[in-house]
């Protein structure tokens, strides 16, 4: 997985000869020492149930008793199920639409952000504050802001004349206003950019400038490309985030209305934790699993055309 | 002349950026200011229409009344124990492990930290129920321990990754003169490289305080009875009747809300350059 670190990641020191020296051997047993918690939480809380969930989708089990082998019967049932299409459609829909919205977003609070403006500290701090607000009452909040006869969105919808929307009770319009609501707290990926635009060097700017380049051509032509590692960052984690979206759809809209907003891991849930199918369950979750590993595989493969790393430490 | 209008430039620049920075902060407050103002409105005021900046009157008891009517200070309890030893696990483990990989030179690291990185990528979703059977099978669902426990070893992939880089931009003289006096991996570990460690340390505590403090999912899946429930579970005490009694869930929501915002106004200054210096920016 060498193509796993896209970040600039070097390592200065060569791995070893297993030839020990008495300095090697005393390395080893204190890095294995420091590393011993993350390993065993590797293999106990990561491996362990990744492999028992693959061998747990080959079986019926409700969580009591004994699983019972069952082969690929699971996997037969889902791909003859509705709602797994249909809960594949709605999460597909969100991250693909989602993550570009967050990413504009974020990048472009960031390079306000990133201004040398007063107050700049102050306001890069007031700008995270709807990110570390409690899911669930962010939750709350925006069933009241979309709220059709009393919620802030159409009553300044009224203002202006236009006729109320029913934003999360409307199943052509549920998902693209819990997009809307994603876009108030992508503070992580804010913050993340904001790092990144810190780090662009000001020479590079400088001398576009004198050469003639306007803001736009700058940002276009310099900041960006120096970026691409941190926006590929944030895409690959971004889409693996929401395809793995369970708390708005959970409380907002409880998955309606008529499932237009059940998302898979929702799905997942009601399968696993209502219905007690945790092999079915199990059977969905490798399913997504294979389709987030696939997604991921082909970014890393396009990120050739576009990612740009400055210097040589990173892999090519 | 000309420099003149360079200046006059820049100021109205400045001033259109100023401008724009207040309207998004208007915009991200706007909400949180509501979150307040509903938790002290009068009972079946939460909804009006046109809305009301400033409530009629205002209601403080209603912070009461919702401490009242479910075991809040339980729940408190469970989310302050609970959100502390996750933190507390996170921040050690995580920069043990974060150590490893940038000090020492042991066989197997390069391996092992593209394992560490490549666990970014895999979606929780799919350990979830095996951790619940693991969980049922050491009986010990319904407790607080499955929401701590997995945070005491490593912490996450993401957090070692961020000490990891910021270890790495750490000059190595310290440790060198500490290892010619002769001290263990363990001392230079806690009293050199942890202190210098501060800015990176705060920006994964905060990270995982704000995480845990706010979880939603783990308390649903493992826990059941009322004495292991966290406050972000209890939010949904008012679930069912959620219109008639939006103030009050406003009033735990604002509660919850307080810590977090001193933890993250207190750890503020390291947050973006513990971020920034950790090399996250890719180079």
């Amino acid at each position: 997985m060498a193509d796993a670190v896209p970040l600039g990641v070097s390592s200065p020191v060569p791995t070893k000869k297993p030839k020990w020296s008495r300095k090697a051997k005393s390395d080893n047993l204190a890095g294995y020492l420091f590393l011993a918690p993350w390993v065993l939480g590797f293999l106990g809380f990561t491996v362990g149930p990744m492999l028992a969930s693959g061998y747990l989708s080959l079986t019926k089990y409700s969580g009591f008793g004994s699983a019972k082998w069952v082969a690929f019967q699971n996997y037969d049932k889902i791909f003859q199920d509705n709602l797994f299409y249909t809960a594949l459609y709605n999460t597909s829909y969100y991250a693909l639409l989602g993550v570009p919205a967050q990413l504009i977003v974020a990048l472009y609070l960031a390079v306000l952000l990133n201004m040398k403006v007063r107050h700049v500290n102050l306001f890069r701090t007031v700008y995270y504050i709807p990110t570390v607000t409690p899911a669930v009452a962010n939750v709350f909040l925006w069933v009241w802001i979309f709220n059709l006869d009393f919620g802030l969105i159409n009553s300044l919808l009224r203002l202006v004349g236009i006729s109320p929307v029913n934003w999360l009770w409307d199943p052509q319009i549920v998902k693209p206003a819990l997009i809307l609501m994603s876009l108030w707290s992508v503070g992580q990926q804010m913050v993340i950019f904001l790092a990144a635009l810190q780090g662009v060097s000001e020479e590079l700017l400088e001398a576009a400038s004198i050469d003639g380049a306007n803001d736009f051509r700058r940002f276009i032509s310099i900041t960006i490309p120096l970026i691409s590692p941190v926006i590929f960052l944030n895409l690959i984690i971004g889409i693996i985030n929401l395809f793995q979206t369970f708390t708005v759809a959970f409380i907002a809209t409880n998955g309606g209305p008529i499932n237009s907003s059940l998302f898979y891991v929702l799905y997942i849930y009601r399968k696993g934790f209502e219905s007690f199918s945790m092999g079915y369950a199990s059977g969905l979750a490798w399913i997504l699993f294979m389709i987030i590993l696939v997604i991921t595989a082909i970014q890393f493969y396009l990120s050739r055309n576009w990612v740009y790393y400055e210097s040589g430490g990173a892999p090519s | 002349m000309e420099r003149e209008e360079k200046f006059i430039g820049s100021l109205s620049r400045q001033f259109g950026a100023y401008s724009l920075l207040v309207l998004g902060a208007v915009i991200s407050l706007m909400p949180l200011y509501w979150l307040v103002m509903t938790s002290l409105r009068p009972a079946g005021a939460e909804f009006t229409y046109p809305p009301e900046w400033i409530p009629s009157s205002f209601h403080p008891e209603n912070y009461a009344i919702a401490w009242n009517r479910a075991p809040f200070w339980i729940f408190t309890f469970n989310s302050v124990l609970v959100t502390f030893l996750a933190t507390l696990g996170t921040i050690l483990t995580a920069a043990m492990a974060a150590y490893a990989f940038a000090r020492i030179p042991f066989y197997g690291r390069n391996v092992w930290f593209a394992l560490t990185l490549s666990t970014m990528m895999l979606p929780w979703a799919v350990t979830l129920i095996p951790r619940f059977l693991l969980f049922k099978y050491l009986t010990l669902l319904d407790s607080l321990w499955p929401l701590f426990l997995p945070f005491w070893f490593g912490g996450g992939a993401f957090y070692i990754f961020l000490i990891r880089q910021f270890i790495m931009t750490l000059p190595l003289e310290m440790e060198e003169a500490a290892v010619v006096d002769g001290a263990s991996r363990l001392r230079i570990f806690l009293l050199i490289t942890m202190p210098l460690t501060k800015p990176a340390v705060a920006a994964v505590g905060v990270f995982s305080f704000i995480h845990h403090w706010n979880d939603f999912m783990g308390p649903l899946i493992f826990t059941n009875r009322e004495e292991t429930r966290t406050l972000a579970l209890g939010l949904r005490y008012f679930g069912d009747e959620q219109f008639t009694e939006f103030r009050l869930i406003m009033a735990v929501a604002t509660v919850m809300l307080v810590p977090v915002l001193v933890v993250f106004f207190a750890a503020n200054k390291y947050f973006v350059s513990g971020v920034a210096l950790s090399g996250l920016a890719g180079r």
